[in-house]
C-alpha cells in the first residue's frame, strides 16, 4: 500500500469504504494533511519524506518576535533529531521564516535566529552539525497570505528540509 | 517677514504668499521665493507655455518638454500650472519680450518659457525663469544640449534650476530610483531589480526573476548598485556595475547570511550586515581589497547601517534594548548612543544627504509610519501612517523621501509613494507593476 496511486486508491476508496481512511496516509504535523505524497514515499513508511514531513512534523512555530522554541517545537524537533539519528543519509536546511508584521532587515535576522534555534537544539540531540545549514527567508516566503494573526501564527515558522545525499 | 530666516529649524516646505507679501527688500534671490516653513500651503501658481521649436524636427520635444517641466513642478505640491488654455499670451520666439500684464492678469507669479532646436539626434533646450510680478528675470537663461533620447532629463534639468531658483533648495527632478519589481501570488511573489527616472518613466530592468532580490542601494555616483540576492540559495550582498550590470559576490564566506548593504560616502566602503549563528552584526568590506571590518559585536540584532554624509558616523537599528530602535556609533564602531526614544519600534533608518535629519520605519500599536527625526532623537515627525510604509529612501535635496506601502491580505500589493518631510503631498509613483524597495540616487551630473 505504500505505493498506491491516487487513482487505485479512489478506485479502492469506492469499492471498498473501509479502505477510505486518511489517517493510513499520515496527518500529523502541520505538513499537507490528506494530500497524496507521491515521489515523497508512502508517509506510513517511517523512512520516508513524507514521514518526517507530516508525521514527525518539519516544522515548529514561533511567538511574535520570538525565537524561543517552547514544549511543543522541543517535542517536534526532537522527534526530528531520533529520525535524522536513523536517516543518515539526509542533510537538511533549516528556513527560519517572519510573518508580515516587521521591517524586512529586521525580519531577515529574525529568521535567522529561528533558523539558528532549530539548528542549535538538533545538535544538543545529536544530529551532526555538519549535515546542516541554515537560511532566512524573513518575510519573503509567507505560506498563508491573510493579514490576520491566524496567517501570521503560521508564517513565524521554522521548516526543516530533508535533501538526500547530501549528509556528512 | 522672519519666514526666510528660519530655514533650519523648519519642517515643512511651504509657500510664502508671494501676492500678499511685499517680499522684494527681504529675499536674497530675488523678489520670487519659496520658503521651507511651516504654515502656508497654497501652492504658487506658474506657466510653462510649449516651447518655441525653433525648427520642425524640433516641434515634438518642445510640447513635450514643457509638459514634464509641469509635471515635476506640480508633482512638488509647491506649484500649481496655469493651464494654457487660461493663457492670454502666446510666446512665440524665445528673445521676444515677455508681456507681464498678460501674465499677471491670470495671476502667473513665475513663467517659464524655452525653445527648443534640433539637429541630427541632437537637441538643444533653453530656458528662462521670470518673475511675472515684479517684472524680471529670475537668474540667467540657461541651455542645455545632449541627444534627442535624453529630452526628458533635460526637461528635469530645466525643472530643477527653477525649482531651486525659487526655493532655494537644490533640485531633485534629475534622478534615477532603483527598485524591485514584485509580480506574483503573496506566497511566491517574483522578485527582479528595476532602475526608472524619479517619476517613473524610462524603466528597465537589471535581473531577472529567477532569485528573490531585495533592497538595491546606488553608490554616491549612482554608477554601481548594491543589493541583496538569493542567487546562491542563501542571501548574499552582490555588486553591480549599472552601466554594463556586471555582477560579483561582495562576500562569500560559506555558513553565513548577508545583507542590508550601503555605500560609505567614499564610495569605496560598503556597510552591511552579517549573520553567523543566527546572530547579526554589522561590518564594513573595502570593495577594492576585500578586507572586513566588524562594526559591532553584540547577541542582540545590528542592522540596517547608514553613513552620514561626512562619512564620521553610522546610524543603525539594534534591538539591544529589547525592541529595535535607532542607535548611532563612529564609523568605525565602538560605543553607541541610542537616539529613538518614542513608544514603539523603530527600524530602517537613513541619514538625510543634508545630514539634519534621520528618516526611519516605525511600527506602534500595529501601524506603520514613516517618520523623521533630528540627530538626537528630537522632533519626532510622523509623516505616514498604513496597514505598511516601510524603507524610506532621500530625494537628492533632503526634502522629500520615497518609501515602500504594502497594502493588507490575500492581494495585498506593494507600490512606492513619495512624501515631503512636512508630511504633505503624499503620492504614489507610477510604476509597471507593484513595487517596493526604492532607492534615490544623487543629482544626476
Amino acid at each position: 500500500m505504500s505505493h498506491v496511486s491516487t487513482a487505485v486508491l479512489l478506485v479502492a476508496a469506492l469499492a471498498l469504504a473501509a479502505c477510505n481512511n486518511p489517517d493510513r496516509y499520515g496527518t500529523g504535523g502541520a505538513g499537507a494533511g490528506g494530500i497524496d505524497s507521491t515521489g515523497l514515499g508512502g508517509a506510513n513508511d517511517p523512512a520516508s519524506v513524507a514521514y518526517f514531513n507530516q508525521t514527525v512534523g518539519d516544522r515548529v512555530l514561533f511567538a511574535v518576535d520570538q525565537s524561543s522554541l517552547d514544549d511543543a517545537a522541543r517535542a517536534t524537533l526532537a522527534g526530528q533529531a531520533r529520525w535524522l539519528m536513523t536517516n543518515g543519509d539526509y542533510a537538511v536546511i533549516i528556513e527560519g521564516h517572519a510573518d508580515e508584521q516587521g521591517t524586512r532587515e529586521y525580519n531577515l535576522a529574525l529568521g535567522a535566529r529561528r533558523a539558528s534555534a532549530v539548528q542549535d537544539f538538533l545538535i544538543s540531540q545529536g544530529v551532526a552539525a555538519s549535515r546542516m545549514r541554515t537560511v532566512s527567508y524573513g518575510k519573503e516566503r509567507p505560506i498563508e497570505v491573510c493579514s490576520v494573526e491566524a496567517c501570521y501564527s503560521k508564517n513565524r515558522r521554522a521548516v526543516t528540509v530533508l535533501s538526500q545525499g547530501a549528509g556528512a | 517677514m522672519t519666514l526666510f530666516r528660519n530655514l533650519a529649524s523648519a519642517f515643512a516646505l511651504t509657500l510664502a504668499g508671494l501676492a500678499a507679501a511685499p517680499l522684494t527688500a527681504l529675499a536674497q534671490t530675488g523678489p520670487l521665493h519659496i520658503v521651507i516653513t511651516d504654515g502656508v500651503i497654497d501652492p504658487l501658481p506658474f506657466a510653462v507655455p510649449d516651447f518655441v521649436a525653433e525648427n520642425a524636427a524640433a516641434a515634438e520635444h518642445a510640447a513635450n518638454i514643457a509638459r514634464v517641466i509641469a509635471s515635476d513642478l506640480s508633482g512638488t505640491g509647491l506649484f500649481a500650472e496655469i493651464p494654457a488654455a487660461a493663457h492670454i499670451s502666446r510666446v512665440t520666439s524665445f528673445d521676444a519680450p515677455v508681456s507681464y500684464p498678460d501674465w499677471k492678469a491670470i495671476n502667473a507669479q513665475a513663467l517659464i518659457t524655452g525653445a527648443v532646436s534640433a539637429s541630427g539626434d541632437q537637441i538643444v533646450v533653453k530656458f528662462r525663469l521670470f518673475d511675472v510680478f515684479s517684472g524680471q528675470q529670475l537668474g540667467e537663461g540657461l541651455q542645455f544640449a545632449g541627444t534627442a533620447q535624453s529630452w526628458r532629463r533635460m526637461a528635469h534639468k530645466v525643472a530643477d534650476a527653477a525649482y531651486s531658483r525659487i526655493t532655494g533648495e537644490g533640485g531633485y527632478f534629475d534622478s534615477r530610483v532603483v527598485f524591485v519589481a514584485e509580480s506574483g501570488p503573496k506566497n511566491q511573489r517574483a522578485k527582479r531589480l528595476g532602475v526608472m527616472d524619479y517619476d517613473g518613466a524610462n524603466v528597465s530592468y537589471l535581473t531577472d526573476s529567477a532569485s528573490i532580490v531585495l533592497a538595491p542601494r546606488f553608490s554616491p555616483t549612482g554608477d554601481r548598485i548594491l543589493f541583496t540576492s538569493y542567487a546562491s540559495g542563501f542571501p548574499q550582498i552582490y555588486l553591480m556595475d549599472a552601466a554594463s550590470l556586471q555582477t560579483r559576490s561582495l562576500d562569500e564566506q560559506p555558513g553565513t547570511m548577508t545583507f542590508a548593504p550601503r555605500f560609505a560616502p567614499d564610495g569605496r566602503t560598503v556597510v552591511f550586515s552579517l549573520e553567523r549563528g543566527g546572530n547579526t552584526d554589522i561590518y564594513t568590506v573595502d570593495t577594492e581589497t576585500g578586507a572586513l571590518n566588524q562594526l559591532t559585536n553584540a547577541p542582540s540584532i545590528e542592522t540596517a547601517p547608514s553613513f552620514s554624509p561626512d562619512g564620521s558616523r553610522i546610524v543603525f537599528e539594534s534591538d539591544r534594548s529589547g525592541t529595535q530602535q535607532l542607535y548611532i556609533m563612529a564609523a568605525g564602531g565602538g560605543e553607541a548612543q541610542r537616539v529613538s526614544n518614542g513608544a514603539g519600534r523603530y527600524g530602517t533608518p537613513v541619514w538625510s544627504p543634508r545630514g539634519d535629519y534621520i528618516a526611519f520605519t516605525k511600527q506602534n500599536e500595529g501601524r506603520f509610519h514613516i517618520g523623521v527625526m533630528l540627530l538626537n532623537g528630537q522632533e519626532e515627525r510622523l509623516l505616514t501612517a498604513s496597514f505598511l510604509d516601510e524603507g524610506p529612501t532621500w530625494a537628492p535635496n533632503g526634502r522629500v523621501i520615497m518609501f515602500t506601502r504594502e497594502t493588507a491580505g490575500e492581494g495585498g500589493q506593494p507600490a512606492l509613494y513619495s512624501v515631503d518631510i512636512s508630511g504633505r503631498n503624499l503620492r504614489q509613483v507610477t510604476t509597471e507593476t507593484p513595487a517596493s524597495d526604492p532607492a534615490w540616487s544623487p543629482l544626476l551630473p
